[in-house]
């Protein structure tokens, strides 16, 4: 299905350009619907984790402050959850960086073949 | 303050440089406005990061640690978390689907006109807003950096302005890129230094750092009082204070993915990859640097103190304090010219996002129905609105003179770009049944609710005392209405119910087509805006 040979507009020598036809089929084609369920497993659930994990700071620190003081040898709770912040942001990151490279991939599968049914770039 | 002022000149001098190298390179749309989208990744990612840590961060962040804290520190958190927003949901599709603006994404499958005209004026009103900010605070810190120089603050105002618009006007993203690319190295730098005479200052011990953390001394009222640094509710107090915490919390993590001057920046990379890593970069960069302000806004309050502070310029003056109490005038010329870098990189920034949103969006789409008449006029009509802008800004900042309330001009940026411009942009990424009366409703619900607020907050609203006088008093002398200083809390779901809202009640056909080719585009890169060949 992806290998739509319908009709394309004049072949420019560095802007990608395809009729309306083109975009549907390669919307609806398994690879492309793939990409999107694989990046929609990692993204949903990393953003509601972060969200979460992000908003638990204000409303402990704002709504408990007296727990939150509580010493921790040389520091308090509120500013390790604080410093806790750092290294989660950083690994949902890194984690992030990792899984895109998957995307990546097949995103290129299905650039490929669209360049190359409208005779390369 | 010689040494201050020759580090001053010595950096300008170092710009212009910049800048007339670059005002040979930027011929052409594409390098007038996205510096030929040829920036590397790791380039963009310390531009990014130069574009973002503003005067606010350097030196609000390290003086309201340094006076209440804590609480300061919180922000700290917010600015880094917030670039997983721009991560995971905005950089990579923006740069796929879009030219120049954050309209061009919304203008492919919505009715162009009336989305562009309205991501205009969410995108002036914003960097206006933030640029005047930057601009009165750059005022009231070049004039005290050099006092006795005979440099008074409607002086400073004007040079800032005049380098922000030379800047933009002849060099383009390009130079505006490395202008923030040399500030970001200075300011880490700077920060580095800083740190490591805080930790020397505590003979390398992080348990003598943060007993003198748990006993800062100060006078409040005329009585010593001594306070545990580490104790979080020292400036967000009850009964609103922890509303007030969560509202600005979302007000950061959401509203960063929708600053113009951050979101242009995406558009200097070849490709969406390039994109994605450049975000990383600039992680890397704005987490050390918020994580050092807890040497900064703690050093600052343990080593020199609130009493010493404010008699001597203020909270923002915190971080050269501190320098010059640990290594003298050199160190102090250093900071302080480092905070003037900081100031004019994102100055800057704003300036050459918004004259792209006017040029691009406004004059070429939204006037001209996306034509250009004759070659090279968009990047004509942005340089002159570079100086119409600049002009503008200088001339409100001057009006409001050094002692004006403008830190909640930062809050506004943010908690418009966080209920107007991130709904629009994450709906019409996606959510198929989005369309143009929906993107309108969004940006001017979230817009008007985000200002509305903050008009009748207590940044605005309070009653001064009579010794309160002048710009330094509330505007509106009564009982604040809302009581909230940050009103993410409610202005972003208003943004979110504004958008949906619009789109369910009209009974425009959204193109299912063309949300089909956006999917595609966003997603895959198919089609995407090249790398100008040299």
């Amino acid at each position: 299905m992806a290998n739509s040979t319908s009709s394309v507009d004049v072949v420019q020598p560095k802007q990608y350009k395809a009729s309306q036809s083109t975009w549907n089929t390669i919307a609806r084609s398994t690879e492309f619907r793939d990409l999107m369920a694989t990046k929609r497993a990692f993204v949903v659930p990393a953003v509601v984790f972060f969200v979460v994990y992000y908003v638990a700071l204000p409303v402990s620190v704002g709504y408990a402050p007296q727990f939150m003081s509580i010493r921790i040898g040389w520091v308090n709770l509120a500013y390790l959850f604080a410093l806790s912040q750092f290294v989660v942001a950083w690994i949902i990151a890194g984690l992030y960086v990792k899984a895109a490279n998957a995307f990546d991939r097949l995103s290129k599968d299905i650039v490929d073949r669209a360049q190359l049914s409208q005779g390369g770039k | 303050m010689s040494t201050s002022l020759f580090m001053f000149l010595l950096f300008i001098a170092i710009t212009l440089g910049i800048t007339y190298w670059a005002s040979k390179r930027s011929a052409g749309a594409s390098a007038y406005f996205a510096a030929g989208r040829q920036i590397k990744g790791w380039q963009n990612g310390i531009a990014v990061a130069g574009d973002y840590m503003s005067a606010a961060s350097f030196l609000g962040i390290a003086g309201i640690i340094a006076f209440f804290g804590y609480d300061g520190f919180m922000y700290s958190v917010g600015f880094l978390v917030a670039y997983l927003t721009v991560l995971l949901l905005i950089a990579e599709p923006l740069r796929n689907a879009g030219k120049y603006t954050m309209a061009d994404v919304l203008a492919y499958r919505l009715s162009p006109r009336p989305v562009r005209a309205m991501a205009a004026v969410s995108t002036l009103t914003v960097s206006i807003f933030y640029m005047i900010a930057q601009m009165v605070g750059a005022g009231a810190l070049v004039a005290l950096l050099l006092k006795g120089s005979g440099i008074s603050f409607g002086t400073a105002v004007v040079g800032v302005g005049i380098l922000m618009i030379v800047y933009v006007v002849f060099g383009g993203m390009l130079a505006t890129t490395w202008v923030q690319i040399i500030k970001a190295i200075l300011l880490m730098s700077g920060t580095f230094l800083l740190s490591i005479l805080v930790m020397a200052h505590f003979h390398f011990s992080l348990a003598d750092f943060f007993a003198a953390i748990g006993n800062v001394t100060y006078h409040e009222k005329g009585v010593v009082v001594v306070k545990d640094f580490l104790q979080p509710g020292l400036r967000f107090k009850p009964p609103y204070g922890a509303l007030d915490l969560v509202s600005l919390g979302l007000a950061l993590i959401f509203g960063t993915a929708g600053l113009p001057h951050i979101l242009v920046r995406f558009y200097t990379v070849p490709d969406a990859k390039t994109a994605r890593n450049s975000v990383v970069w600039a992680m890397v960069l704005i987490g050390v640097f918020y994580l050092l302000t807890t040497f900064l806004g703690f050093g600052a309050a343990t080593i020199v103190g609130r009493d010493y502070i404010t008699t001597h310029g203020g909270t923002n003056m915190s971080a050269p304090l501190l320098a010059q109490s640990l290594a003298g005038n050199i160190f102090f010329a250093f900071i302080s010219a480092i905070a003037f870098a900081t100031i004019l990189a994102v100055v800057a920034g704003l300036t050459i996002s918004a004259t792209t949103s006017f040029a691009h969006d406004f004059w070429t789409n939204v006037i001209h129905k996306g034509v250009e008449r004759k070659p090279g006029e968009e990047v004509l009509v942005a340089r002159i609105s570079a100086f119409v802008v600049g002009a503008l800004s200088i001339a409100i900042a001057v009006a409001l003179g050094p002692t004006a309330n403008v830190a909640f001009l930062v809050g506004l940026a943010f908690a418009v770009a966080a209920s107007a411009n991130l709904p629009v942009i994450a709906l019409s990424i996606f959510w198929r049944r989005f369309n143009t009366a929906g993107a309108v409703a969004g940006l001017a619900v979230g817009l008007l609710a985000s200002i509305g607020l903050i008009l009748v907050s207590p940044s605005l609203m309070a009653i001064d005392p009579p010794t309160v006088v002048g710009a330094a008093r509330h505007l509106i002398q009564a009982k604040a209405w809302f009581p909230l200083e940050n009103p993410g809390l409610v202005s972003i779901p208003l943004g979110f119910i504004g958008a949906i809202v619009g789109t369910l009640l009209s009974n425009e056909q959204t193109s299912d087509d063309k949300f089909n080719e956006l999917l595609v585009r966003s997603n895959t890169g198919l089609g995407a805006e090249k790398a100008t060949a040299h």
